[in-house]
């Protein structure tokens, strides 16, 4: 881990504000930002843990733990409710109990006129899910893996 | 002679399968051994025709969809390729009524150009207002935007003019243009299509600005749902060369919190904080970014400036009503027939948005309540659809057009259960630092919880609570919250007086 944190650090050092695009690479190479890494990067940007730990805590996207197999996002925001989001997230729920996948809400994946929209993955995209497309797409996935 | 395709690259397209498509057709010709390029383009914003293939032939683009993997065998037996006739052939995607009556100005290249392109960029029209802006002084360029008319389209409407005169009057040696691509309404996605359709217009619009006001350095906050937005904004970065001259623009990625679509909550979280709202004053334009001058724009008005150069003030002041000019680039959504993006000047109403572009509900139901202006936005009841599509106009009537998001439901849903998730989401976006929206969120959820449990003695409670929200909140989180709470309770006041079985609500249980 350390080794893989040097290099990001070194890559960010001369950017100013630069403690959210570390989080991100970090979460990028290691799937989530682990407890050991605060301290290194509370002195690599002269903070307090605590300023550390604040931030990771404050946005949703930064995990502290790893995460499933894979990460499913359901969006739960006004629009893909208004296109049954509610029912598909129950279904995926049920779906997904005892799998080794993070199952997530997400508020809005900017695909507002063709709900209920999944993401997979960070960047897998899939719009219309009826419940039948989830279970489709979780089959597929669990091909993948 | 290699035959040119256009396939889709955004988001939305990409939800629906574009990928595929263009693999299958990429794979198809190269069995056949025929000679194609593949445009990745952006979505002319037509959603139920996604994935929409074009190509180009003798006669102009001929546009083929909603196109499936299954469906590519058949288009290449059709001929296609130089536009054969086959079920799925729209022809001229731009004479449809949907985009033929539009009033396309911001978004006008999006769907038609390479976005990974510059040299196609500039053949459609752009970088002239950038190569104006360096024959101007600042003044000028400030003053044309003053004259233009444009408020900022994030949702706030202040006017740009005079926010960059702000700027350019303060002395400082570093000042710094910020972005707003953090585009968390739900129901908007004319942010998300412009960065990854027509991203040099975004670069130019900033590049103008920090012409305008003296900036070297900018930034774009996009919001980290948005991957494929900071691809393409990437892409076009590199693209750029020294187009842009010594003005140097970073992209940042946000990290899920829709607070940071907040001006002084986005500038501290650049700064690498959490996304705490500041107070204000000072204002960002006299204390902004690591304590500098800066100019925040949405993208929509970032990328409403190029146009405005090269065109003049009149031209964009001479659309729409009001004191509302230029155009909006509306966004249909949520339970709606013919959903996606209609730009089109200030001055019409949601009736024809909803009926006339939009072909009523997708479930073809009555429509009950529309959404307008996000999270944060009214909901407006059937007799209210007549209000004409201006900010007075809305403002007016309690409501707010916001970025223009318009979701629909239809008559199957619960308004107090719509109120209740206002309240939710307020409760999980608050930044926390001030007490309104913080606690007042949660205690919201709560009376409204007791009120369809059946206690009518609350509703004046919520009523109180919403006027504590409204009025103590530090920004439009807590302090727009009553909007969809309050409306939600004076147009459709039935679905609060039924005493009902509390409902599992959206992301209850998730995660």
């Amino acid at each position: 881990m350390n080794a893989i944190l040097n290099t990001i650090f070194a890559k960010h050092r001369q950017q100013p504000g630069a403690l959210l695009p570390i989080l991100h690479d970090i979460q990028h190479e290691l799937g989530y930002v682990p407890e050991e890494a605060v301290p290194l990067i509370a002195r690599e940007l002269n903070l307090s843990r605590a300023e550390v730990h604040g931030v990771i805590t404050f946005y949703q996207h930064f995990r502290q733990t790893p995460p499933g197999k894979h990460l499913v996002r359901v969006c739960c925001a006004e629009a893909c409710q208004a296109n049954g989001s509610e029912a598909l997230a129950a279904h995926a729920a049920k779906r997904l109990q005892g799998e080794d996948e993070t199952l997530e809400p997400v508020y809005c994946l900017g695909l507002c006129s063709m709900g209920p929209a999944i993401q997979i993955d960070e960047t897998e995209l899939h719009a219309r899910v009826t419940p039948q497309k989830f279970d489709a797409l979780m089959h597929k996935l669990g091909e993948k893996a | 002679m290699s035959i040119t395709l256009y396939v889709p690259g955004d988001a939305g397209a990409l939800a629906l399968g574009a990928d595929e498509v263009a693999a299958a057709i990429a794979k198809h010709a190269a069995k056949l051994k025929l000679d194609i390029t593949l445009v990745r383009n952006g979505s002319r914003g037509l959603f139920w025709l996604e994935p929409l293939v074009e190509v180009v032939t003798a006669q102009g683009r001929v546009a083929y969809g909603p196109v499936t993997e299954a469906d590519v065998p058949t288009l290449f037996a059709a001929d296609f390729l130089h536009g054969g006739k086959h079920p799925l052939r729209l022809g001229d995607i731009a004479a449809l009524p949907y985009l033929a009556r539009q009033h396309r100005v911001t978004m006008r290249r999006v769907g038609v150009v390479d976005p990974r392109s510059l040299d196609d960029y500039l053949a459609h029209g752009g970088g002239k207002g950038l190569t104006l802006a360096r024959s101007l002084p600042p003044a000028d360029i400030v003053n044309l935007v003053t004259d233009s008319g444009l408020r900022g389209r994030g949702g706030a409407a202040f006017p740009t003019g005079i926010k960059w005169q702000t700027v350019l009057d303060q002395s400082a040696k570093q000042k710094y243009i910020v972005c707003n691509a953090d585009e968390g309404d739900s129901g908007t996605v004319a942010d998300r299509m412009l960065l990854e359709g027509d991203p040099f217009c975004v670069l130019e619009g900033m590049a103008i600005a920090a012409l305008a006001v003296g900036a070297s350095k900018g930034y774009i906050y996009v919001r980290s749902e948005y991957p494929h937005a900071c691809i393409a904004l990437n892409a076009a970065l590199a693209a750029a060369g020294d187009w842009l001259g010594d003005f140097e623009i970073e992209v940042r990625m946000g990290a899920g919190a829709y607070v940071c679509g907040e001006e002084t909550a986005m500038l501290e979280s650049i700064e690498g904080k959490r996304g705490i709202v500041r107070n204000k004053p000072p204002l960002p334009a006299i204390a902004g970014l690591f304590g500098q001058p800066t100019v925040i724009n949405n993208v929509i008005t970032i990328a409403s400036v190029p146009d405005i150069l090269a065109q003049g003030a009149a031209f964009y002041c001479d659309l729409g009503v009001g004191s509302s000019r230029g155009t909006l680039p509306f966004q249909l959504a949520g339970n709606i027939k013919f959903g996606g993006l209609v730009e089109v000047p200030f001055g019409s109403t949601l009736r024809e948005l909803l009926y006339d572009y939009g072909g009523g509900s997708r479930t073809g139901r009555p429509l009950r309540a529309v959404q307008v202006g996000g999270p944060l936005g009214a909901y407006l009841p059937e007799s209210q659809f007549d209000t004409v599509l201006d900010y007075e106009a809305f403002a007016a009537i309690g409501a707010a057009l916001g970025h223009g998001g318009i979701v629909a439901f239809d008559d199957t849903v619960d308004m107090a259960k719509q109120a209740r998730y206002a309240m939710q989401f307020c409760a999980i976006e608050s930044c926390g630092k001030c007490t309104p929206c913080r606690i007042g969120s949660t205690r919201g959820i709560e009376v409204i919880d007791r009120i369809r449990a059946g206690d009518q003695t609350q509703i004046p409670l919520l009523r109180s609570l919403c006027d504590t929200m409204t009025h103590g909140s530090m920004c439009a989180m807590g302090g727009m919250t009553p909007y969809p709470v309050l409306s939600a309770l004076n147009h459709f006041v039935e679905d609060f007086s039924v005493v009902k079985a509390p409902l599992p609500q959206a992301g209850e249980g998730l995660g």
